[in-house]
């Protein structure tokens, strides 16, 4: 194994050589070739090579052979909805740069690929979440009497499936397609309340430590210091267990419980950022103004921080949904979040986890446990690449 | 140097002070459960005098800053308690079998967990920074892109995720490694370093990602710098521009996230512990939580925000000896 790795990096290595010495030869010596330092050569053949490499290997997913076709199964999947995504990407930012108003037209005619297809997913996403109950097929609790459990997705009854059910059901019997898309709304639902939440107590709070200062100040940012000084998913499992005891006895549901932890923990990051800015503000003339004026504390927050105050929030409301949205689901798949029988990806991929040993002899089994994975980073990164487009096109970087 | 001295004295500390109030606010959060363990334990058909004899016997009948202090002593002198669930009540039963300690429970977990992280790191910072030197090298092309892609998308997965992908690809389809870490004393070194390849190789996708893109921030920043430009009009390789010009003067911001992404790792290795049945201290810490096993909880709830708060310290100390410009406060 290792032996072979080295021998294909030396291979790759003469190769290297020889690409740029045919492009000199061949080119006639042009300056491009002329002056490439071996590393970029290199860099261009090991392109190549692993460009070759995953065209062979999607060759071999569709291999006649079962055996083969299982090994690449996934990587051809991979590659397919790559090339899919790219695809429903670009065909948006089309669409987005001739429909629409003038506005949304100028903002599409500079957007990356990156950018467009987080829109793209945000908006799929947002969707599926709002209708939630029309689109899944059976309820997310629904155990389908006179169906058998552990379904086989695809559809293919040769293989165990059942066309009615096309990611196949779990253990107990529930459909899996029902479940992924009622843990849109419950998983997305519950982390985009609970980060508002979090701006809400954080964005207050910090505007409040900024235009007040003095004692109030200190006293909330020694509080956030020292919140701030644990960890905070091991803080957030040491409250939860808490809450789970606490729970039962007040007759109120866990889940509310983890909204408020969350939310609490995740509005330390926000205040220290409100605050910030805040204190930026604060020292503007027309504050100073408003304070002549005579207007009162809430006017001063609200309509002067805030209004001023939204891009750098903006940005970071796009941040903390993909913490809070990542915590919650760590919280579920450690199965003390959001609790059954409400669907939710976490949860799911804890329980359909194991299937993924079976990926040898039927990889369609192992798809469920990394739908549901797959359906969280997928979301984080779409917000991640929209916020990350943001940040580049505020801060005017260019490099 | 007395300055430094006494600049560092100061965060340490600080950072003591920290650990202290922070040893308060756990104390407290536990406290906030409601009844006790004894009653929990003995169940509705408990008698007063059994009660009372367990509270007696775990120390319960003390009021809390009493139970604060000696909990705290007894953590200063390595003593973390009694797990309740390892519990035998010596004095209840009349048996003893020998009743486990939670420090008992902990130090071996804590080894295997410092062994991944060091693992992990081993792994993380060379192939972090080697990656973030040749991005900035590149940077534009599509190798930045790609790299730029492939680190974003790394950040924003969840652990557990990465891990079983890393599974699939890794252990079912090609089987290089072992899927699940079962660790154990006196194993040898190499074939520990194989099972405990997995996690370590999770947690490195995690941290790498952060480590990359701010050596690659850290070293654009400096090429703006005249002294770089100077390098480069003398007829020096980019390599060469980097590697001895650019990289010592970016080694400080690059020293920084890498004990920031460590502590990082902290709250990364509950999950990925988890995930490949890892006995490490977060595993237990998780299987704590479930049963409700108070003392572990509380002690391991101790123990990570310890190394969290010493290694943001470490940090802290770091970029301030790196930097002569936070030497001499104004």
């Amino acid at each position: 194994m290792i032996l072979w790795v080295a021998i294909a990096l030396v291979g790759m290595a003469a190769l290297a050589w020889v690409f740029r010495f045919a492009g000199q030869s061949v080119t006639g010596n042009a300056p491009k070739f002329r002056d490439m330092p071996y590393g970029v050569a290199f860099g261009y053949v090991l392109g190549a090579v692993v460009l070759l490499w995953l065209i062979w290997a999607y060759t071999q997913g569709h291999s006649s052979e079962l055996a083969i076709a299982n090994k690449f199964f996934f990587l051809r999947i991979a590659i397919e909805g790559f090339i899919l995504f790219a695809i429903a990407a670009w065909v948006f930012r089309i669409l987005g740069r001739n429909v629409g108003t003038a506005w949304s037209k100028k903002m599409f005619r500079s957007m990356p690929l990156t950018a467009s297809f987080g829109i793209l997913t945000i908006i799929i996403y947002a969707i599926f979440a709002i209708f939630a109950g029309a689109i899944a097929p059976y309820g997310q609790e629904q155990i389908i009497p006179g169906v058998a459990a552990n379904i086989v997705p695809g559809g293919d009854p040769a293989l165990g499936g059942d066309p009615a059910f096309y990611f196949g059901t779990d253990q107990i019997g529930r459909d899996i397609l029902s479940r992924l898309i009622y843990g849109a709304q419950n998983t997305v639902g519950i982390a985009f309340a609970t980060t508002l939440l979090a701006f809400l107590i954080g964005g207050t709070l910090g505007f409040l430590a900024a235009t007040l200062g003095g004692w109030l100040d200190q006293v909330l940012s020694r509080m956030v210091d020292v919140l701030m000084a644990i960890p905070s998913l091991i803080f957030a499992l040491l409250l939860m267990t808490i809450a789970s005891v606490w729970a039962p006895q007040l007759g109120i549901p866990l889940t509310a419980f983890m909204v408020i932890i969350i939310a609490v923990i995740d509005s330390t990051r926000v205040y220290r950022l409100a605050r910030a800015v805040g204190q930026n503000i604060v020292v503007m003339d027309y504050i100073e103004a408003a304070k002549l004026r005579g207007e009162g504390l809430g006017y001063l927050v609200f309509r002067e921080i805030l209004p001023n105050a939204t891009a750098p929030l903006l940005a970071e409301f796009g941040l903390r949904f993909c913490f809070v949205f990542l915590t919650i689901a760590a919280l579920s798949f450690l199965g003390v979040g959001i609790q059954p029988p409400l669907a939710d990806w976490g949860t799911m991929v804890r329980d359909l986890g194991g299937f993924v040993n079976y990926a040898q002899f039927a990889p369609l089994a192992a798809t469920a446990p990394l739908l549901a994975a797959g359906a969280i980073a997928l979301l984080t990164v779409a917000v991640n690449f929209v916020v990350d487009w943001m940040l580049h096109k505020s801060s005017g970087l260019k490099e | 140097m007395g300055n430094v001295l006494k600049i560092i004295l100061q965060r340490l500390a600080l950072g003591l002070l920290t650990l202290l109030i922070v040893s308060i606010v756990i104390f407290v959060a536990v406290n906030l459960l409601p009844g006790d363990f004894a009653q929990s334990i003995l169940g509705q058909g408990a008698t007063p005098e059994a009660v009372a004899s367990i509270r007696a016997d775990l120390g319960l009948d003390q009021p809390p800053v009493t139970r604060y202090f000696q909990w705290l002593g007894g953590v200063l002198q390595g003593d973390l308690g009694t797990s309740f669930a390892q519990a035998n009540f010596a004095s209840f039963t009349g048996t003893d079998s020998g009743a486990t300690t939670v420090a008992q429970q902990i130090a071996p977990r804590f080894a295997n967990t410092m062994f991944l992280a060091m693992v992990t790191a081993a792994i993380a910072v060379p192939f972090s920074i080697i990656l973030g030197v040749l991005a900035a090298l590149c940077r534009n092309t599509v190798f930045d892109r790609a790299t730029n892609i492939f680190t974003l998308s790394s950040i924003s997965s969840p652990e557990f995720f990465l891990a079983y992908i890393l599974i699939l690809f890794l252990a079912v389809l090609n089987p290089i490694f072992p899927s699940l870490s079962n660790i154990f004393e006196g194993m040898a070194f190499g074939e520990r370093l194989e099972k405990s390849m997995l996690p370590a190789l999770t947690l490195t996708l995690v941290v790498t990602a952060h480590m990359m893109r701010m050596t690659r921030a850290a070293i654009i920043n400096l090429l703006a710098s005249p002294y770089i430009e100077m390098a480069r009009l003398k007829g020096l390789s980019p390599m060469r521009v980097i590697v001895k010009h650019a990289l010592p003067n970016a080694l400080a911001p690059i020293i920084n996230v890498i004990a920031l992404n460590l502590a990082y790792l902290i709250t990364g290795v509950v999950v990925v512990e988890v995930v490949f049945v890892y006995p490490g201290i977060g595993q237990l810490f998780v299987d704590s939580v479930k049963i409700r096993d108070i003392p572990v909880v509380q002690a391991c709830c101790l123990i990570f925000a310890t190394a969290f708060i010493l290694l943001n310290l470490t940090a802290d100390i770091m970029s301030i000896l790196s930097n002569p410009r936070l030497r001499h406060p104004k």
